[in-house]
């Protein structure tokens, strides 16, 4: 292979790269279905789930630790919901530690997992397989 | 005597790679049985092991980088200071990043969990480094072969996906949660990318050296597989977020993507044959035995990849055990059999010397012992993800049904690791005494 040839093969993909990084920055990642719940106190509670490194145990949307459950959608989990998580978050469990939370921090982390309930659903289980192996959610 | 810094990188690495997969061991008994080592929880274990595990593979390779530049590849090395002082930033730092979990100062996110602050000595370090790499690569006459294209590659893209790790930082990543996942998933997709480059191309440098045949690190089917490879860092990212409610062409982009990776996997079926014979050949040399036995950890983790790149196979696998199994398969099995071979060579030019039967042995013992124990932990992580996944989304289990149901293979996996330990500490325990013995001369 030419060395020219390699050249343009290797720009023409980092081209391509900048380009796709753009679209997925912006349009490709535009909608924000819980938008509307995305209060200061929603913030604050991901830095405090940054803080407390919850990700090495809980998952959103399939992705961070195995210890714990996907948080994802615990907010409207029949039987669970923001009673059950503050018991959680006040007390620990036999697996989970207690982290002595603050009460503020409580309700930052509450209100942040209200906003992820609203944003989508994890793990999918109604769904369509396709013939060409894509997946429809229903 | 002028010590060389690139056995300083490796003799590094190899101590992390020890101490990872301890705290690796001791989080799978953690993760198992809740009571086991309280004083130091998960929480803390598993980015220690992660980290320390990360370290392994960036040391050692960059340690490799900078011998191989130096002594074998014809260019020498532009900076012998800079590269220490790399080795001074990455020491200091990676301290600090453990000091941080042992007192339970985290900040960041998955894989890199250390406080922000810290991924600027990071940054630095890796400047550092590309200027070195760089500077000495240009000072080659001709073409290059396709590993200075691979660590070319690795070292400029590992800084734009660490650069693109840290987005979050700012609040048009931060404040969106499909944004923010999409993008620090991407960024991770393409890192591991990164380092897989300075690895496969570390595996190309040795073979070429071991059979003194360079040619093939300049044909074309060498930099085709490159470019194949270049563009799935690329592109290639997003079956870790399928489920994510991003836009559906990025999904179907990288879906569509990830299957040109058929190609390679049906060329090591094609070759299969013929790359046994060679195999069978020069088994007895210990870098080859170790290249050997990652060509076939890549077979099983590109099928288990393809497998999981597929959206119907994917929404199943998602979450579950079968993506531990993807990445431990691809960091233990792969990166550490080509970094070992990498090792043993870069000790044996050094040091100039062989190792002693009995050593021999012991090597020998180890790699079987622990590619013997890891088939049967990389097996139970699929049983375990696979079984996950159907009760999950078939038989709607709660989460506890499920752990309980999955436990008893999660015990053999956690068992297994002990072997795995075990194993490599026969493998790296020489190349340290070795490691030792040249340093103390």
């Amino acid at each position: 292979m030419l060395i020219l040839t390699r050249r343009v093969i290797f720009w023409s993909l980092i081209v391509l790269f900048v380009i796709h990084s753009f679209l997925v920055f912006t349009i490709g990642t535009e909608e924000d279905k819980g938008e509307t719940l995305l209060t200061k106190d929603a913030l604050n509670g991901k830095l405090v789930y940054q803080k407390y490194n919850c990700t090495a145990c809980h998952q959103l949307y399939g992705l961070g630790g195995y210890m714990g459950p996907d948080l994802t959608n615990v907010m409207s989990k029949q039987g669970i919901g923001e009673l059950y998580v503050r018991a959680f978050l006040q007390n620990g469990t036999q697996r989970m530690p207690n982290f002595h939370l603050s009460e503020e921090e409580i309700i930052f982390l509450v209100a942040y997992l209200k906003y992820v309930d609203k944003t989508g659903i994890s793990p999918v289980k109604k769904f369509e397989i396709n013939l060409n192996g894509t997946v429809t959610q229903k | 005597m002028k010590k060389e810094v690139g056995l300083l990188f490796v003799t590094l690495g190899l101590v992390a790679l020890l101490s990872g997969v301890i705290f690796g061991v001791i989080g799978a008994f953690q993760f198992v049985f809740p009571e086991f080592i309280t004083t130091v929880s998960f929480v803390k274990i598993r980015p220690l092991h992660v980290s320390l595990v990360v370290a392994w593979i960036f040391s050692c390779a960059i340690g490799g980088i900078y011998y191989y530049m130096n002594n074998c590849c014809g260019t020498g090395l532009w900076s012998g200071k800079l590269a220490k002082m790399h080795f001074r930033i990455f020491v200091i730092t990676g301290l600090l990043i453990l000091i941080c979990y042992f007192m339970g100062k985290f900040g960041g996110r998955e894989y890199w969990e250390f406080p922000a602050i810290l991924s600027i000595p990071i940054f630095f370090s890796w400047i550092l480094f590309g200027i070195n790499y760089f500077k000495s690569a240009f000072n080659k006459i001709g073409g290059w072969p396709v590993h200075m294209w691979m660590w070319a590659t690795g070292i400029v893209f590992f800084f734009i996906t660490f650069s693109e790790a840290y987005l979050w930082v700012f609040p048009y990543f931060r404040n969106s949660l499909v944004r923010d996942l999409t993008v620090q998933w991407k960024a991770y997709g393409a890192l591991t990318g990164s380092w897989n480059m300075l690895v496969y191309g570390t595996a190309i440098f040795v073979m070429t050296r071991i059979k003194g045949d360079e040619k093939t690190a300049h044909s074309k089917t060498a930099f085709l597989m490159y470019f194949l490879g270049f563009a799935n860092l690329l592109f290639g990212w997003a079956h870790h977020i399928y489920i994510v409610p991003a836009a559906s062409w990025i999904r179907t982009l990288s879906y569509g993507m990830s299957m040109t990776e058929l190609l390679i996997f049906a060329k090591m079926i094609i070759e299969w044959r013929s790359s046994l014979e060679e195999a069978k050949k020069d088994f007895h040399i210990i870098p080859y035995k170790f290249i050997v036995a990652s060509d076939v950890w890549i077979f099983l983790n590109l099928g288990l990849a393809l497998a999981i790149s597929v959206p119907a196979v994917n929404i199943y696998s998602h979450g579950t055990h079968v993506t531990v199994a993807h990445s431990m398969g691809s960091t233990i099995g792969i990166n550490t059999m080509i970094l070992l071979a990498s090792a043993f060579f870069l000790i044996s030019d050094i040091t100039k010397s062989d190792f002693s039967a009995a050593q021999k042995k012991q090597i020998s013992l180890g790699f079987w012992l622990f590619n013997l124990f890891f088939t049967v932990f990389w097996c139970c992580l699929i049983i375990a993800g696979i079984q996950k996944g159907i009760l999950t989304v078939e038989d709607k289990l709660s989460f506890q049904e499920v752990m309980t149901k999955i436990q008893p293979v999660l015990t053999i996996f956690a068992f297994c690791g002990i072997g795995v330990l075990a194993g490599l500490t026969l493998v790296v325990s020489p190349l340290l005494l070795s490691a030792y013995r040249y340093f103390k001369s």
